[in-house]
């Protein structure tokens, strides 16, 4: 009854294109932005800060990136951990050799570098397509991690392999504790949601979903497949490097080039996939659900009196996993951002049959 | 709709000339040696039984397929070699055979995609969609609904493609290659699979384009009589041969062309 869209007419095409035409969207919309800043962090503790709200807008982030390429300009890439580890190393060099940076310039320097190694690695893309690109973006992975992992001047020497930051500040506002982390990705993850939002809606955007639906037709209404392909893949590069800077930074402070191994690369494909290809909204939903499972699934048992063994629960997490996984491909490959749509389909019409 | 580019060709003057076109692929000679040209502002129909090389003929116009020998000339241009978005920045449009259409999108979006080459920018403009972007996007969006009430496709403009029912998707494919104002449209069967009264539709939005806004046509066909009321000038071919090149009327009494279609006693 609340989610109806009846008597809100549209009167013209500014309204008709606005990023949420329907009221109650807009209004859901601020709430929960103001929600985020205002009223979370009036309760939340340390635990819902680093275990749970900061990866999940982080990855979010970084699943927004690869559905850029793979959910909307339909390359498939297997390469985002690699792409989050250039992210990560380039701002920890910045800062490492010039400690003044402002944090911003530091995250943006990480995601425009790369920007650039994912235009370079996405150059086979002109060439070769499905499972054959997939491949070759797989060849990145490896090649990044072994770059980060055996040339020493990235990690600043350190005999470990392991490099940390500290004292993190903006504008002289310090970036140290849970809550102002989360407050700061927040604002970084809004900012750029927003952003990637309104880049999938215009020009750009229909320039990548004609490459995927439909390459031959897409170049006879002029669009270069040099363009389409390489720009999906710096613009999406540059999300997942920037949001492999912020999970180093802010998740990690301190890491080495296994945190962005081949399973992180999957883990945001599954995200992708389970949130649902081709939908910004789908990214934070995969997310969200990605990183909350295994945190239910451990505490699950104990509430419920049933106990359980760690070696268990990470079991039970891989074959749910796996379960969702083929379950999703084969029943809703769009993902929970389709079930979003269907159920709001049904809410214009409830409790009415029709 | 705006009237098409203004190019500095005038009416009746040859807007394209093919001469001594061949192609081949392997062994297999799907254009062999044919010359014809098209006129601005005229309805130029490409006929001839299955296998004649009247697709490849219409790949080779906008550049999917690269001929061996022969010369193309286009707004006075002559080119050797041309990439399908060459074309189109030249202002050639075509629609396929089997609808070519963006699944994934709605209606709308694939007569926006239309328009890509119109839009100018960039990706910063895009990424915040306010002041010229923002403007931009309403200014095509307009031009993209003028369209839409011209093929009266109002009531599914925000509808996947994937869901409308073939008729439809022709209509919508005719209508992202007019969101081009191309200076010419090459039509590769537009009426295929269509009952009577979804050609007596098409006909009339291709008779409609070509006399408002003077976009010259060259369709692919195989109902005859939409051929001979819709075209001005008609070129046959047969096994890659150019058998027969003249009015609608002429055509129908070559000898040439009737034992083509009908075959001959050996």
């Amino acid at each position: 009854m609340l989610y109806r869209e009846a008597g809100q007419f549209k009167t013209s095409y500014r309204s008709d294109q606005a990023i949420f035409p329907i009221v109650q969207d807009r209004w859901f919309m601020w709430g929960l932005i103001a929600f985020g800043f205002l009223v979370l962090p009036l309760f939340a503790n340390q635990y819902l800060y680093t275990e749970v709200l900061i990866p999940v807008l982080i990855l979010s982030l970084a699943a927004i990136g690869l559905n850029i390429l793979t959910g909307y300009c339909g390359q498939l890439s297997l390469g985002t951990g690699g792409f989050m580890a250039v992210g990560a190393y380039a701002s920890y060099n910045l800062l490492l050799r010039l400690p003044d940076t402002n944090l911003i310039v530091v995250f943006l320097f990480g995601g425009l570098m790369a920007m650039l190694v994912g235009v370079l690695f996405g150059i086979p893309s002109l060439r070769i397509k499905g499972f054959y690109l997939a491949v070759a973006t797989l060849a990145s992975q490896f090649f990044l991690e072994w770059v980060f992992a055996r040339v020493k001047w990235f990690t600043n020497y350190a005999p470990s392999g392991s490099v940390a930051v500290a004292n993190l500040d903006l504008f002289g506002f310090p970036i140290q504790t849970p809550q102002q982390k989360y407050l700061f990705v927040l604002a970084v993850v809004v900012v750029l949601g927003f952003a990637a939002k309104n880049l999938v809606r215009g020009r750009i955007g229909r320039m990548w979903m004609a490459m995927r639906d439909m390459d031959i037709a897409a170049e006879i209404i002029g669009i270069r497949p040099l363009h389409a392909k390489l720009s999906a893949f710096a613009v999406s590069s540059f999300y997942i490097g920037v949001a492999g800077a912020l999970w180093a930074f802010l998740r990690l402070g301190s890491w080495e080039p296994l945190a962005f191994d081949i399973n992180r690369s999957f883990q945001i494909l599954f995200m992708v996939i389970i949130g649902g290809l081709g939908s910004i909204l789908g990214s934070f939903l995969g997310a969200a659900f990605i990183v909350l499972i295994p945190i239910f699934l451990n505490q699950a048992p104990g509430l419920l009196g049933v106990p359980l063994s760690t070696a268990m629960i990470s079991h039970l997490e891989f074959m749910i996993f796996g379960v969702m996984i083929v379950f999703f491909l084969i029943v809703e490959p769009h993902g929970f951002a389709r079930l979003w749509a269907i159920a709001k389909e049904k809410l214009r019409l409830w409790p009415f049959p029709y | 709709m705006r009237a098409p580019a203004a190019s500095d060709i005038a009416a009746g003057e040859v807007l394209l000339s093919l001469e001594n076109v061949s192609l081949s692929f392997g062994g297999v000679r799907a254009i062999r040696d044919v010359s014809f040209d098209i006129k601005k502002g005229e309805v130029r129909a490409i006929i001839g039984p299955n296998g004649a090389g009247k697709t490849s003929m219409l790949n080779v116009i906008n550049g999917f397929y690269q001929p061996q020998q022969g010369r193309i000339t286009f707004k006075g241009r002559t080119r050797s070699t041309m990439r399908p978005y060459d074309a189109a920045r030249g202002g050639i449009a075509r629609t396929f055979q089997n609808v070519a259409l963006f699944k994934g999108m709605s209606a709308l979006d694939n007569i926006m995609a239309g328009r890509t080459l119109r839009m100018r920018r960039g990706l910063l403009w895009q990424l915040l969609r306010v002041g010229p972007a923002l403007k931009e996007e309403i200014e095509h969006r307009e031009r993209v609904e003028e369209i839409i009430d011209f093929l009266e496709i109002q009531a599914i403009r925000k509808v996947l493609v994937a869901r409308l029912p073939y008729g439809l998707q022709k209509r919508v494919e005719l209508g992202r290659a007019l969101a081009m104002e191309p200076d010419l449209l090459l039509l590769d069967e537009p009426m295929a699979g269509m009952n009577l009264e979804e050609k007596e539709d098409m006909s009339r939005f291709i008779v409609d384009v070509n006399e408002h806004y003077g976009t010259t046509i060259a369709l692919i066909e195989h109902d005859m009589g939409v051929v001979m009321d819709l075209s001005d000038r008609v070129v046959v071919l047969d096994h890659g041969v150019k058998i027969a090149d003249a009015t609608p009327d002429e055509v129908k009494r070559d000898q040439n062309v009737i034992d083509a279609y009908l075959g001959v006693a050996h």
